[in-house]
């Protein structure tokens, strides 16, 4: 056996407790037949009584209330974020509706100025988007902040967001009045009012818009 | 012991501050041990103990309670000691890694048969003589040194508290025992 490698790595595996049987019966005889490593692996044990013999320390007087004096004081603000960190889910979904909403919001109370989405032709007067007579509005139609008389036609939707649609008053008797001033619009007309109804129609227009894209 | 230990750290989890106090006590000596035996100093070991603790209870909420807190905190502990060690060191030591050897120091090119006087030997106590060899190991062989045969860790704990892999723990044990006997044989 060679001793300056395969014994003296014996050895350690045999301090280190991962001996076979086999290797153990190899080392010990070698450890007969070779007065070197014999005093090597001698010299190993005693090396291990001694530094486990020094004897153990302890710490000074007071440590531990040194330790909790010196503790940094407890902050209320862990609770929340322990929650948060224990609960990524809920963390994640109250984000994103905290944004969803509050762009939502944002939006609603944005501008309260009047807004048209087909300018051409189209009269503001006073806040009331006019439609005038002999005009004919080709496509959807969306008002904002802002009434809306329909004296000619529209050839669409008609969306008022934060506003009315007027009855013609000027021709309170004329056969154009009430269902039939509907004649003038070729589509739908939606009037919303309510922030909730804002929120609706969001997500109605997202899903409308989903849709005709997966049409496409 | 284990399970009331587990017990109070849930508690401290909660925000009972006071908890921590028996988790102090239970564990200073071995901690403060471990950094004295390393560090070689009284002062310094006890600043590093309680850094240690601090620590440890500052990030609590971070410790995995299925893990063994002793060996978590023994991390802390062993970690804070070995920057500081780092940090305090002189540009040249004998301990330094001769370049390009693993584990070889200035240490093992330094004739280690040659015999201590007997008088110097009788005149220092044992004990003040076996730590201060222990301190003269480099660094990365006095925490295994340190953690297996003074806290009487198993290799895999060892592995564990230093996040090295098994392996390396036996040939550092091996190179520090191996250095050891080389300076205490004549003891």
């Amino acid at each position: 056996m060679n001793c300056k490698e395969e014994a003296i790595a014996l050895m350690h595996k045999y301090l280190d407790d991962h001996l076979t049987q086999t290797e153990e019966k190899k080392l010990r005889m070698h450890l007969q037949a070779c007065q070197e490593c014999q005093t090597h692996f001698h010299e190993l044990k005693r090396t291990i009584s001694l530094v486990k013999s020094s004897s153990p320390v302890s710490a000074p007087q007071g440590f531990t209330s040194n330790v909790m004096a010196n503790l940094p004081k407890q902050k209320k603000r862990n609770h929340y974020t322990k929650w948060f960190r224990n609960h990524p889910f809920f963390t994640a979904a109250a984000v994103f509706f905290l944004m969803m909403f509050g762009g939502i919001f944002s939006a609603w109370t944005e501008d309260q100025q009047v807004t048209v989405s087909k300018q051409e032709n189209l009269v503001i007067k006073n806040q009331v988007v006019i439609v005038p007579e002999d005009v004919t509005v080709n496509g959807d139609l969306v008002v904002r902040n802002g009434d809306l008389r329909i004296e000619g036609a529209v050839n669409g939707d008609v969306t008022i967001i934060n506003g009315d649609l007027l009855k013609q008053d000027s021709r309170e008797d004329s056969p154009l009045d009430g269902e039939k001033y509907m004649a003038y619009v070729s589509g739908e007309v939606n009037e919303v009012n309510q922030v909730f109804e804002w929120v609706w129609y969001h997500i109605k227009n997202t899903w409308e818009s989903v849709f005709s894209l997966a049409k496409e | 012991m284990e399970t009331v230990i587990k017990e109070k750290i849930k508690q401290i989890k909660k925000g009972n501050q006071a908890a921590f106090e028996d988790v102090v006590s239970f564990y200073q000596n071995k901690v403060y041990q471990i950094c004295f035996r390393m560090i070689g100093n009284a002062h310094e070991a006890e600043d590093l103990a309680q850094e240690a603790f601090i620590r440890a209870y500052t990030n609590i909420d971070r410790f995995d309670e299925r893990r063994k807190f002793s060996t978590w905190l023994y991390r802390i502990a062993t970690n804070l000691t070995i920057d500081r060690i780092r940090k305090k060191k002189p540009d040249y030591f004998l301990d330094a890694e001769v370049k390009g050897t693993e584990g070889l120091s200035m240490y093992s090119q330094i004739a280690a048969d040659q015999a201590l006087p007997e008088e110097e030997v009788e005149s220092l106590e044992l004990q003040t003589y076996i730590h201060k060899e222990i301190l003269a190991l480099p660094p990365k062989y006095r925490s295994v040194i340190v953690l297996r045969f003074l806290d009487e860790l198993s290799l895999q704990e060892i592995a564990e508290v230093l996040e090295i892999p098994v392996g390396t723990v036996k040939t550092r044990i091996h190179r520090g025992r191996e250095t050891l006997r080389k300076r205490l044989r004549h003891v």
